[in-house]
């Protein structure tokens, strides 16, 4: 078999499945083995067994916070996605807005969004979870602005021109050309924001607010000694961010067919 | 001493569940020094996998290919020949001497050699005031005459061209082909040329190679050196003895079943 | 790539822009940023001046902030408050002082853990160009690692001093963050830079193939300069996560000295008697973030003649 030079020569399909299995399988392994054969002391990190103990034995406590956390991430994911779009569209509309706002979304969007969680928890008060979900809905606002926004701004000459020579009415350049010209690109935006939205809403639970959640059950029960069921809360997290980002990739798909 | 020469050869791409695709096939051809061949044929037929064999950019099922007397990888690692593509693949972020000489930089040439070199080869294709140009500052035709100095940069005795000027306009491309004419008559180096463009193959070359597709074979070659006293200039797109050459390519073409099939362009 | 378009002898491009329109977009572009600027300022006042003192609520959900005076601080208050003592007793430090030094702390976690996260993340994208199965077995984990999550570990890295040591050096808490926060610069690099390596096209690719050069060569004469378009953005976006990195990681493993701990630590002894206090450190996070996508600017800046494919 001759390879063909400049080309990387596509793997197979077996092999991109098989390939990244087999390394998450050894990657675990090998934790398990470096932590038993070294006897690693669970503050740095548990066994993976000790931590499959915790999560089976505290599944309830673990599926609780993961479904708060959950929740909190969610209802910013959707108030992000529209407060996004909704102002991608007046930007694009209104030349003048979007050169108003320029400074202020670039400061938003190179700031650390999840240190304004005690300013929120005060301006919210802190027996509630509005600022989690201000956080992860600011936090998703920005990647679908932006990416939202650049998508409006793509729509290519010639169909314009073609929109044009129909004598179409700006409603109809709008809805023929322009909304689905920019939906891959505020797809992509919503996939940046889905996974945001999580570590967002769980961050924000460091910095204070109502006992309960993935960040705080990780946060506390790291600090009173219980290394392992943190970790399960870890793992917890960890299926959160892929249940979001799992959805929303469904749903990219279900919109690129549908059409 | 032969250029180029193939004999037997065969390249078969398996393309997945048993299924294969025999893109050459029992291919013999051989191009003299200084001569110009070109390669012909509906898109698919198997002219760009032919050349790459010849380039070492892939290497037959069976068959042998041979460049000067060598096998083809020893021609490539010895810099026995230039290349251009469709594309003018320039580095964006060179300046366009700067791409012209990119081969004698990466061959470890003399600076001062190699900016002489350049400069010359400006010349050669009319771009001296643009030395310092950026590629995006070119225009399509500008920026292949570029990848066409480069192919020469090294004085190589072979030149390889894919559809060179297969992304040009009609104008542009007739006054590319006559400065092609000119430059190879300089150099004094053999072409392999593709294309699929008859009066192109005809006007430029000594010999047209016609093929057919799947499997991809060679159908007949036509002898296209125009007669005594007729120069291979602006003129000759006029004379009888290209309309002649022409026509005989084109039946030739015909009488190939070398229509194009349902695959349309082929993978590159 | 710019593409052969057969069109005119001439020179196409045209640069855009004379300098005088340039000139005055600039302009433009700051009297509206400005004015901007001025209108949310101005609508943060009106809604302290007007909005409801306990906010609104909904059902039992507060969906409007609470306007008064203890949460929600005039935007002047935000700045004054630079130049109050951190703490009552003579000799105090002020506020403004304790935030400099705070944010140039940061910074330099931010920045080590930048510089370890994009070495990682451009390694693995090096391994990954280079082995087709490498990146078919990381890739899917490098994808899972950024859409789980894992900052989540961020507390559970504090206790690693106490256990972690070679010599006379140990591990400390400031390595804890830099962890932190190169693990969240890492991945856009990684994604970035395999992007960018891969982006040369098959003809150019092929051209070093005839040139003979190795795989080493085609890299630094082909792929590295063909990936800087790529590398400068995931470059920025790894130093804004450097940033989130290393202020929630000063938070999570209680490191003192960043503006991460001033944010929770104002908080606490501050608390409800001044409202304005929580902002210093905040504006000091957002200059962190501004700082670290200024310098990705500059590094811009000066490669500006690898990135002439962007605007072609
Ligand atoms: N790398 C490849 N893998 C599989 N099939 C290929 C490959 N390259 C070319 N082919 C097939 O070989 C045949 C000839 O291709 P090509 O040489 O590119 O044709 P031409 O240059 O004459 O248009 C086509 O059917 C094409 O699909
Ligand atoms: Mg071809």
């Amino acid at each position: 078999m001759t390879s063909l030079p400049g080309q990387r020569a596509p793997v197979s399909k077996v092999t991109a499945v098989v390939a990244p299995i087999v390394l998450g399988a050894a990657l675990i392994a090998l934790w398990q083995l470096l932590v038993r054969a070294f006897h690693i002391h669970d503050t740095i990190v548990p066994a993976p067994s000790d931590i499959w103990h915790q999560l089976t034995e505290e599944h309830t406590l673990i599926f609780d916070t993961t479904r708060k956390t959950g929740w909190n991430a969610l209802q910013g994911l959707v108030i992000g996605t529209v407060v996004g779009i909704v102002g991608a569209l007046l930007a694009h509309g209104v030349r003048v807005l979007r050169e108003m706002a320029a400074p202020i979304v670039v400061a938003v969007s190179v700031m650390p969004i999840v240190a304004l969680g005690p300013v929120l928890y005060g301006l919210f008060g802190g027996m509630t979870d509005t600022a989690r979900i201000v956080v992860a809905g600011i936090a998703v606002a920005i990647p679908v602005y932006l990416n939202t926004l650049r998508g409006l701004q793509q729509v290519r000459a010639v169909h314009r021109d073609l929109m044009l020579a129909y004598s179409s009415t700006p409603w109809q350049r709008t809805w023929a050309v322009t909304l689905p010209t920019a939906t891959p690109y505020l797809f992509t935006g919503l996939r940046i924001g889905s996974s945001l939205a999580v570590i967002s809403a769980l961050i924000t639970e460091y910095f204070g607010g109502p006992s309960d959640g993935l960040g705080f059950t990780i946060n506390n029960e790291a600090k009173s000694g219980a290394f392992a069921l943190a970790w399960a809360a870890v793992v917890g997290s960890i299926v959160l961010g892929l249940i979001f980002y799992i959805v929303t990739y469904a749903v990219e798909r279900w919109f690129a067919r549908h059409r | 001493m032969t250029a180029v020469a193939l004999s037997g050869v065969e390249r078969i791409f398996r393309t997945g569940k048993g299924r294969q695709v025999v893109a050459l096939e029992a291919i013999d051809l051989t191009v003299g020094e200084g001569e110009f061949v070109s390669l012909i044929g509906p898109s698919g037929c198997g002219k760009s996998t032919l050349l790459r064999q010849i380039a070492d950019l892939d290497s037959p099922t069976s068959g042998t290919v041979s460049v000067f007397g060598k096998t083809a990888r020893q021609a490539r690692l010895d810099h026995d020949y230039g290349i251009a593509f469709q594309q003018a693949g320039l580095l964006p972020w060179r300046t366009v001497a700067a791409n012209i000489s990119l081969p004698l930089q990466l061959h470890g040439v003399e600076k001062a050699t190699a900016a002489a070199r350049v400069e010359q080869l400006l010349e050669m294709v009319g771009l001296s005031d643009f030395a310092k140009s950026f590629p995006d500052q070119l225009s399509g035709g500008m920026q292949q005459r570029v990848a066409i100095a480069r192919a020469l940069a090294e004085q190589p005795k072979l030149l390889l061209m894919d559809e060179p000027f297969g992304a040009l306009d009609e104008i542009t491309r007739e006054r590319m082909q006559s400065e092609l004419v000119r430059i190879c008559q300089e150099s004094g180096a053999a072409v392999v040329f593709v294309t699929h463009s008859i009066p192109e193959a005809v006007f430029l070359s000594d010999r047209v190679v016609v093929m057919s597709p799947r499997p991809g074979r060679i159908v007949g070659i036509v002898s296209t050196t125009p007669v005594a006293g007729v120069e291979r200039g602006e003129a000759y797109r006029d004379d009888e003895s290209f309309f002649h050459g022409v026509q005989e390519v084109r039946h030739l073409l015909h009488s190939g079943h070398a229509t194009d099939g349902p695959r349309g362009e082929g993978a590159r | 790539m710019p593409q052969a378009d057969g069109g005119s002898e001439s020179v196409t491009t045209v640069r855009r822009g004379e300098r005088g329109t340039s000139n005055r977009a600039h302009y433009r572009a700051a009297l509206l940023g400005v004015a901007g600027i001025a209108l949310a300022a101005s609508a943060w006042e009106l809604y302290k001046a007007f909005g409801p003192q306990a906010g609104v609520t909904v059902g039992q959900t507060i969906v409007l902030p609470r306007a008064n005076d203890g949460v929600m601080p005039h935007i002047w208050q935000m700045f004054t408050e630079f130049g109050k003592p951190v703490t009552a007793g003579t000799g105090s430090q002020t506020i403004g002082g304790a935030v400099l030094a705070a944010t140039w702390f940061t910074l330099r976690l931010a920045g080590t853990g930048w510089i370890v996260g994009v070495i990682i993340g451009f390694a693995l994208a090096m391994l990954m160009t280079r082995s087709r199965v490498a990146e078919a077995a990381a890739l899917p984990w490098v994808v899972v690692s950024q859409t789980v999550p894992l900052i989540a570990i961020a507390p559970l890295l504090a206790g690693w001093g106490q256990y972690l040591h070679v010599g006379s050096w140990q591990w400390g808490l400031p390595q804890s963050v830099m962890v932190i926060s190169a693990y969240l610069a890492f991945y856009p690099m990684s994604i970035g830079a395999l992007k960018g390596l891969t982006s040369p096209d098959v003809y150019q690719l092929e051209l070093m193939h005839v040139y003979g050069i190795g795989w080493w060569r085609t890299f630094l004469r082909l792929r590295l300069p063909a990936a800087v378009p790529y590398l400068l953005p995931a470059l920025r976006l790894a130093a804004t996560m450097a940033v989130v990195g290393a202020v929630v990681g000063e938070t999570s493993v209680d490191l003192q000295g960043g503006v991460g701990y001033l944010i929770i630590s104002f908080q606490q002894t501050a608390g409800l008697s001044d409202a304005a206090r929580a902002w210093p450190p905040i504006i000091g996070a957002m200059v962190d973030g501004l700082i670290a996508a200024g310098v990705v600017a500059l590094i811009g800046v000066l490669l500006r003649r690898y990135r002439r494919g962007e605007n072609a």
